[in-house]
């Protein structure tokens, strides 16, 4: 095999040649840029996606999409959203930055780490595929609730489900590959409490995931064995339950919301200090906090659930558990402003792209402690409302959060700079544009729109067209960033090293670009170095 | 609850609704209050959280805005070197908490008060189904079903749409004033979701199991709501119309209900005996057809896509009579085709049979009488 | 080859991508060929049989392909102390996951038993739960009569189940065994105590089938027999499904035994064999107490 391994790059054919290296490659910089691409180019489907159902909400009735195709459409773009976009874009920076970090040569297993990656193309070709199934795509929602995905779903459900199994193996071998390296691969010298925030965050989502995902496995498989073989597990009439469903459901979901904004707090808590020129404040509490929600995060998840009809006393646990959940986060947000206070500030785009996240993460943080309020909750329910905060968390929250660590370590990753000021206009556009969609959600909201209807009454259409002409604006200025991307990687001005003036920590200290192989013998951290 | 404290709740509580201010009742911006006593203190609690977050966040967002002017490096071209305070720490936990504390105070009471589903006036089993609700009056027996009335047309844009497009319905779910009104909700398919925001009264209805919930209702009026639970294809066209009427007016429109049920039970016996024409038949049938049907099979008869067959040219809707009668009458198990027994009456089945096998690409000349379906059932 | 003294990055390998193939068409011909078999799906220009054949066939090459490089990366002394603690670790994490996977169907048993059952009889906030939909139903664990009147009986604890659970108590106690043996170099102890494990675990498995045969046959007890068969199976199943791969892993450990593998400081593949069968032995335990007796 030894003898294997090299002849894979003797000269070939370049297209082969080319093939070969991203197909068989183990290198942690090259998986994480494949992760990146595969992220991106789902932005772009599921973003389309949601274009074209904002483009069906522009006005009440049915104009472009009906309703069949609708429900098809809103599901593949949350789910496409959530597992396709925002988890592969984490795991492809985990990649990338990690090692870096932490002085590791690559990460810990290599080999598995190109199957974790690889296992992801085939699971959204056939998440995809099931548009063209007869029968149609999955309708049900990306929360796929029992029994309308298990016996009223679609054929294709079957190959939904499988589909999730490969992507959950995949997150898996990814979360376990993380946690291994974090944990066993650590320069000498680089304690636990040295170690960078983005690191620390990724070792906890990477924990969370490790619990959960599998969860998820086993409530698409017994969706599986409900559909085919006769189990009864969320039916009922055989003794169990469609609520069931939905707190195995939750019991993954919740975490799994954490896991999309957890490495998105690592990215904030990176650049501010940088751009601030100050250091991290409250380094110890920030770690702390993050442990906090993710354990707390296990225990709320009845939150999704308070219309069920579950008992009283639930309901108020639940409750205030889950408010409690504002208690860390606000730390986290505290420390940052603490960070900022009495810096030395300058507003490159990582910056601002991290200010961004602060901020919106903020508002929409604040709908998500409103929504805990159980009475108030039967109201906001599977309104408008809810779509507000889960995109605040998520677009300003999870998205802006990959942009901000995209600006701020692609002179690391290509060498070159991006253009500084088609950053900023992207920036601005992308922070105009986001409020513009997703702010008029929390009126019609209040005022009464059910989520998941194609078509609604007379009183919400102004809102609405608001939210289609912000979704428009924001689609565009997506198509700007991947320009600013390929226009850095192809001829943007050299980057140096250390590249941001405040940048501290080990990916700083090698050349830009990184070379493929880095940290070949581990540097080692000081005694009195700090995180 | 004494029915003083009981007349002065209610009466306080016409007293909120009318002294809220109509500009805020009206505002597009805000949660309605609603108009019972629960919903209007769930508006209260939404408002209190809706504060407590507006004014955190300018204390925040303030001090960030003003760090980001005042810490700029134009300004501040040295930074501090201070990074860690255990006393913020502990004073930026603790004070949130405090926050929250008083936050949940108000909830839980409002909860437990929502929760007490005891001592109710009179009850009503919801049970909803792809997409129509079904309301039966568990006092008096009497039940029906309530389906949307926006027409198709203006669904697809071919007619203007009206006022209450999409939240208009045949027959409303009528409810008495100042009786604590207990709902029983469940289903029959997939999971949906009675909501009716004037009330704030949103419950899931889960096949197989009943929750409930109540109301009490202090003024009379129309009330509209929409199913909030995605149930499939036409979740956007489940609407919720509550009719609500003083107590005496209430009680006699049960009485006129249960008259219409008797005579409706008489016509059924008379429709029976009578032999039925074609023509009355393909009448009857198209109105039944285009009420009931035409949400999945199309007027047209062509069905949509891949799930909803076209009965035009259909196999079953063209070949042996019993079994086009034992699809629309029992359904088809695990499929959005219901059985339609006992939705439709004897005449209405046989109307819609009739008129099936008569339309489109089929002309088959067969004539499904009332009587046929009675034997069937 | 090893580009540093201290960790060995592997260069690039050809088997995560055939697994990901192979996985790929496991999945799709899996979903396809459970539809056809069930009938959801018309069987005409049926493909996912041999689909589903040949990604498994796929992943059988990429295990021998993939481990056999491993394997002897390891015999010619690239596996560094610490590339040994990744492969402890990340066997350590996978068994982790493994465990959450079967505490969602436990979670799902104490579900029924605690609450979805207990309603649909009446309990809680449920009493007209039961009072309109379902007033013929009675609480009771096992489920023998659904909510639909679909009637079972019940697997008792003390015949075969509890024999399985002496089986494969002793099956961990004499992996232990051999893996002391395995530490004190007495290769022919290691070899015994092992092949006795392999035994142990078939017979477990042949046992299983017999339970099994007696469900379905004298019992009525299926996966479609209400809430108890269901999560009976799924539990019993999956776990049974573990044991086998279990048996795989200790019978391919075995095979390296005879073929002289394995030195008392370097047997990585075989102390995470041990924990794997370690682990599935707790999980029975979980489940003979739970499923079985109370
Ligand atoms: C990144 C993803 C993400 C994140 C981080 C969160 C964070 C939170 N979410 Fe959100 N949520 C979602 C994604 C996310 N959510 C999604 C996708 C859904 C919908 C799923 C679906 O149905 O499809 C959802 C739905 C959802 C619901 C269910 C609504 C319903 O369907 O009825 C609830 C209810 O409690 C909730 C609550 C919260 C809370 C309390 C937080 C908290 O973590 C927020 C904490 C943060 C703050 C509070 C702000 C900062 C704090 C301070 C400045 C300190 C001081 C503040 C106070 C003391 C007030 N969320
Ligand atoms: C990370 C998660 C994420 C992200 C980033 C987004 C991004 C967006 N989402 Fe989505 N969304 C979800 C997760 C996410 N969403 C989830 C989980 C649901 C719930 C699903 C369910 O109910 O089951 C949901 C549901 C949801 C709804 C509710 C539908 C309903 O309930 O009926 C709407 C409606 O407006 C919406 C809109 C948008 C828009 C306009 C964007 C935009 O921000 C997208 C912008 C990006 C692009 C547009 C791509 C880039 C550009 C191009 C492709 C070029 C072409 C551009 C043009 C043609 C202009 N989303
Ligand atoms: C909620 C959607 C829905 C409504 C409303 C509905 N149907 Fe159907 N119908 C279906 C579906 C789905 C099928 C296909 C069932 C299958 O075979 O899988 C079907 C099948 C049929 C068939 C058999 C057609 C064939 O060729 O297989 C007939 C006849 C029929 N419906 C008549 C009616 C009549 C009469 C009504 C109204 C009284 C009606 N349907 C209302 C969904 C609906
Ligand atoms: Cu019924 Cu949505
Ligand atoms: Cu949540």
């Amino acid at each position: 095999m030894v003898a294997h391994a090299q002849t894979i790059h003797k000269q070939r054919h370049p297209l082969l040649a080319f093939a070969a290296r991203w197909l068989f490659t183990t290198n942690h910089k090259e998986i994480g840029t494949l992760y990146l691409w595969l992220s991106f180019g789902l932005f772009f489907i599921a973003g389309s996606m949601a274009m074209l159902m904002r483009l069906e909400l522009f006005e009440p009735g049915i104009q472009f999409i009906d309703p069949i195709f609708y429900n098809q459409v809103l599901t593949l773009h949350g789910l496409l959203m959530v597992f396709g976009v925002v988890m592969p874009a984490f795991v492809g920076l985990a990649n990338w930055q990690i090692p870096m970090m932490i002085g590791a040569p690559d990460m810990a297993l290599p080999r598995m780490n190109n199957f974790s990656f690889w296992l992801l193309p085939f699971a959204f070709a056939m998440l995809l595929s099931t548009i063209f199934m007869e029968g149609g795509a999955p309708n049900f929602g990306w929360t796929f609730y029992a029994p309308l995905s298990t016996t009223y779903g679609p054929p294709s459900t079957d190959f939904f489900i499988l589909g999730v199994h490969l992507m959950g193996i995949s997150s898996i071998m990814g979360a376990i590959n993380i946690i291994v390296t974090i944990i066993n691969m650590r320069a000498p010298g680089m304690t636990y409490m040295k170690m960078p925030l983005f690191v620390w965050t990724w070792l906890i989502t990477a924990f969370l995931l490790i619990m959960v995902m599998p969860v998820l496995a086993g409530v698409v498989t017994m969706m599986l064995t409900d559909r085919h073989f006769g189990t009864s597990f969320f039916d009922a009439a055989g003794g169990g339950d469609p609520v069931m469903f939905q707190h195995i459901f939750w019991f993954f979901g919740h975490p799994e919301v954490y896991i999309m904004i957890l490495p998105g707090f690592g990215i904030a808590s990176q650049i501010i200090p940088t751009f601030a020129r100050k250091k991290l404040f409250g380094y110890r509490s920030m770690v702390y906090a993050t442990i906090s929600i993710a354990v707390l995060s296990f225990v709320v998840w009845g939150h999704h659930m308070f219309t069920t009809g579950m008992p009283l006393f639930a309901e108020l646990l639940i409750m205030y558990l889950t408010m409690l959940i504002a208690v860390p986060t606000g730390v986290k947000v505290f420390n940052w402003v603490a960070t900022m206070w009495r810096g030395s500030m300058t507003f490159e785009t990582p910056m601002l792209f991290a200010i961004g996240f602060v901020m919106m993460f903020t508002i929409g943080g604040f709908s998500g402690l409103m929504l805990a309020l159980v009475p108030a909750d039967f109201q906001y329910h599977d309104t408008y409302f809810v779509v507000a905060h889960f995109h605040y968390v998520l677009y300003p929250g999870a998205i802006f959060g990959t942009m901000a660590a995209v600006y701020y370590w692609l002179p690391k990753w290509c060498g070159n700079m991006y253009d500084e000021r088609l950053g900023k206009i992207h920036f601005w556009l992308a922070t105009i544009a986001v409020n513009l969609t997703f702010f008029p959600m929390h009126f019609t909201g209040l005022a009464g729109m059910p989520r998941r209807i194609p078509d609604y009454s007379l009183q919400f259409a102004d809102f609405n067209r608001m939210s289609s002409m912000g979704a428009w604006l924001l689609g565009l200025t997506q198509v700007l960033f991947l320009y600013i991307v390929i226009k850095a990687i192809r001829k943007g001005a050299k980057a140096t090293d250390q590249v941001w003036e405040g940048a501290e920590g080990l990916e700083w200290t090698i050349p830009s670009p990184a070379p493929l192989h880095t940290f070949q013998t581990p540097p080692i951290i000081a005694e009195d170095a700090v995180h | 609850m004494t029915s003083l404290a009981g007349g002065l709740k209610s009466g306080l509580c016409v007293l909120i609704v009318w002294s809220v201010p109509h500009a805020a009742l009206a505002s597009k911006f805000n949660m309605r209050p609603g108009i019972t006593e629960m919903s209007v203190r769930v508006q209260q609690i939404h408002q209190m959280g809706l504060w407590v977050c507006i004014i955190i966040g300018l204390l925040v967002f303030g001090v960030m805005f003003y760090s980001m002017f005042a810490h700029r490096r134009s300004r501040n071209p040295v930074p501090a070197t201070f990074s860690e305070s255990l006393t913020v720490e502990i004073i930026w936990t603790l004070v949130p908490i405090l926050i929250l504390v008083a936050m949940a105070i108000p909830a839980t009471t409002a909860l437990r008060d929502i929760e007490d589903n005891e001592d109710s006036d009179m009850t009503v089993l919801i049970t909803a189904s792809q997409w129509k609700w079904h309301y039966k009056y568990l006092d008096s027996g009497i039940s029906f079903y309530s389906n949307i009335a926006t027409p198709q047309e203006q669904i697809d844009n071919l007619e203007p749409k009206g006022e209450y497009y999409l939240l208009e319905v045949d027959n409303p779910l009528v409810l008495p004033t100042n009786k604590k009104i207990r709902f029983l909700v469940t289903a029959d398919d997939v999971i949906h979701s009675w909501w009716l925001p004037d009330f704030a009264v949103k419950q899931d209805a889960i096949p197989g199991f009943i929750n409930e919930a109540w109301t009490r209702i202090p003024v009379t009026g129309i009330f509209r709501g929409q199913c909030a639970e995605l149930c499939g294809l036409k979740h956007a066209y489940m609407p919720i119309v509550v009719d609500v009427r003083p107590e005496a007016e209430f009680d006699a429109w049960i009485e006129s209900q249960r008259i219409a049920a008797e005579l409706a039970g008489e016509a059924a016996v008379a429709a029976r005996a009578k032999t039925w024409t074609m023509n009355e038949l393909l009448t009857i049938g198209e109105a039944t057809f285009v009420k009931h049907c035409a949400t999945c099979h199309e007027r047209d008869g062509m069905g949509q896509g891949d799930k909803y067959p076209a009965l035009s040219g259909s196999e079953i809707a063209t070949g042996a009579i019993e079994d086009h009668l034992g699809r629309v009458m029992e359904g088809k198990a695990d499929t959005e085709m219901q059985a339609w027994a006992p939705q439709l009456s004897d005449l209405e089945i046989a109307a819609v049979i009739t008129y099936e096998r008569n339309s489109w690409n089929n002309n088959t000349d067969d004539i499904i009488q009332p009587i046929t379906v009675y034997e069937a059932r | 080859m090893a580009s540093t003294p201290r960790y060995y990055v592997p260069h690039s390998s050809i088997w995560p991508i055939v697994g990901s193939i192979a996985l790929f068409l496991t999945a799709f011909g899996a979903a396809n060929f459970i539809q056809q078999s069930t009938e959801k799906v018309a069987a005409e220009g049926s493909f996912g049989a041999p689909i589903l054949f040949v990604g498994l066939a796929l992943l059988i090459f990429m295990m021998f392909g993939w481990f056999g490089t491993v394997i002897r990366e390891n015999l010619n002394g690239m596996v560094s102390p610490q590339l040994d603690r990744s492969f402890r670790m990340g066997m350590f994490w996978f068994i982790v996951s493994e465990v959450m996977f079967f505490a969602a169907f436990f979670g799902t048993l104490f579900y029924a038993r605690i609450i979805s059952v207990p309603w649909l009889a009446g309990a809680g906030n449920k009493l007209e739960t039961h009072l309109l939909l379902w007033p013929d139903f009675a609480e009771t664990w096992p489920l023998f009569i659904t909510p639909d009147g679909t009637t079972t009986e019940t697997m008792g604890p003390w015949g075969l189940p509890f024999l399985n659970t002496v089986i494969l108590v002793t099956s961990s106690i004499t992996i232990t065994f051999a893996h002391w043996a395995l530490k004190k170099s007495n290769r022919l102890g290691l070899g015994l105590w092992l092949g006795l494990t392999v035994a142990l675990g078939v017979t477990f498995l042949t046992l299983q089938v017999v339970e099994y045969q007696h469900a379905f046959a004298e019992l009525g007890l299926s996966l479609g027999s209400g809430i108890y068969g269901s999560t009976f199976f799924m539990l019993t199943g999956f776990h049974g499904m573990h044991v086998t791969l279990g048996t795989i892993m200790l019978t391919v450990m075995l095979l390296r035994v005879i073929r002289g593998h394995f030195t008392p400081e370097n047997h990585f593949a075989f102390e995470a064999t041990s924990w794997y069968w370690h682990f599935v032995d707790v999980i029975w335990l979980f489940l003979f107490t739970f499923v079985y007796w109370f």
